[in-house]
């Protein structure tokens, strides 16, 4: 009975996403050899060619941390905090949450919608920025075009903090 | 009188600067915060920037001024042989200034052929030095020493019109390794040309070529500098004209000192 879920929830989703444009993005948390592992702290953004911010995506972050609320870390995401993510207040809805478990997390935006919405036609970055408590930084970035005129799959990888990341682009 | 000596102290440490002698420096432990919290930080006296190795710096006439104008208290402050320590807590979003600024005078006389010097206030010129001394010179000073450290989004900063003081074209709590940044030194509040500026990443003990940059501020008081590598730095800027208050005094020495945190990339 809970395995015939499954493909009608797998069909909901994507009968959800297939009208309209929009980003998917897969985000791959490696596993990493660590005595004392801490999920990372991840920020996953659209940059304007002059390294602006269009829009943040998504932010993982401590937030259930009693520490001022898990916020005292967050500078870490060192170029996502200095570029903007220091004028949000987080807790923000339908972009930050929890950090994540080692493996692929797929993240889906869709446009017209919160947090993607409208992005003005032209070359963008999708930018992922992960920082690990008692680990490294690292920043993938990936190239694209807006809008998207035929669907395509762009993919990129982190080497330390970073696993696979893909973009999927839907018209 | 243990009071009196440690103004003197304070006073003496002020007046030398990368020119004459000794620098002094303030040592934030962090510069850039995502949540309110403590920063704790070192003042000394000392040749290498943020190498505690010589004497402590009196922090008597230390202010720190929140982005609202309020003024925060230094706590935990201790004294030790090397470097003073304080915390402070900074629970405001945007910038915090840290400052210490001095106004006084520096004056060296002969006394029956036997060299004295004094340090300190103006008024007291008079009382110190003796109506029949000999080789009398007498400087003015107005030293400032700064640091900052930002809550969120850093706040536009403000200048007073006083002094030696500097406007950046990126604001301090803001630098990247790498990116340009230009500097506008001021004097009483105008653009000043000719001003001299040294910037010198910390940790020099680890390096043979210890030495910073250095620069001459142009007709508009402005240096264009490129600081390529994270790090703390200590920037020290010195000048000096004849726009006198002191009727003794011949020159007027300015010192501005403040120190930069830069990120990487």
């Amino acid at each position: 009975m809970r395995l015939a879920v499954i493909p009608a929830l797998v069909a909901a989703l994507f009968a959800s996403t297939s009208h309209a444009a929009g980003l998917d993005v897969k985000v791959t948390v490696p596993r990493i050899n660590a005595a004392e592992y801490h999920r990372p702290y991840l920020a996953v953004w659209v940059e304007t060619p002059n390294q602006d911010i269009a829009t943040t995506l998504s932010v993982w972050y401590g937030k259930d941390k009693s520490e001022s609320k898990g916020t005292k870390w967050l500078k870490d995401l060192r170029q996502w905090w200095r570029k903007g993510g220091r004028d949000l207040d987080m807790p923000l809805d339908g972009v930050s949450g929890a950090t994540k478990p080692v493996g692929e997390h797929t993240l889906s935006y869709t446009e017209g919608k919160g947090p993607l919405n409208k992005l003005a036609p032209g070359e963008y970055r999708l930018v992922v920025e992960a920082a690990r408590e008692k680990g490294d930084r690292e920043l993938v970035r990936i190239p694209f075009t807006w809008p998207v005129t035929k669907a395509s799959s762009l993919s990129a990888s982190g080497e330390h903090e970073l696993g696979a990341i893909s973009l999927d682009l839907k018209p | 009188m243990k009071r009196m000596m440690t103004v003197l102290a304070m006073a003496a440490a002020m007046t030398t600067t990368a020119a004459y002698g000794h620098g002094y420096w303030l040592l934030p432990s962090s510069t850039v915060l995502s949540a309110p919290q403590f920063v704790t930080f070192d003042a000394a006296v000392s040749n290498d920037p943020f190498h505690f190795n010589h004497r402590p710096l009196q922090i008597d006439e230390l202010q720190i001024v929140a982005p609202d104008g309020s003024k925060v208290e230094p706590i935990n402050i201790g004294k030790g042989e090397l470097r003073t320590t304080f915390d402070a807590k900074f629970e405001q979003k945007g910038t915090y200034r840290l400052s210490m600024y001095r106004e006084g005078v520096r004056a060296s006389w002969k006394e029956a052929d036997q060299a004295k010097r004094f340090m300190g206030k103006a008024e007291e010129l008079s009382k110190r030095i003796p109506a029949d001394a000999k080789e009398v010179k007498v400087s003015e000073i107005a030293n400032r020493l700064e640091a900052y450290v930002s809550v969120g989004s850093p706040s536009k900063l403000k200048t007073s019109g006083r002094g030696l003081e500097m406007v950046a074209s990126t604001h301090p709590n803001d630098l990247v390794a790498g990116e340009p940044l230009t500097l506008q030194f001021l004097v009483d509040g105008a653009p000043a040309k000719g001003v001299e500026i040294e910037i010198v990443r910390g940790q020099t003990r680890y390096r043979d070529q210890k030495s910073g940059q250095k620069f001459t501020s142009g007709q508009d008081g402005k240096v264009t500098v490129t600081l390529p590598e994270a790090g703390m730095y200590w920037l020290d800027a010195d000048f000096s004209d004849d726009k006198v208050s002191v009727k003794q005094a011949k020159e007027r020495s300015l010192a501005y000192v403040l120190t930069l945190e830069v990120l990487p990339q």
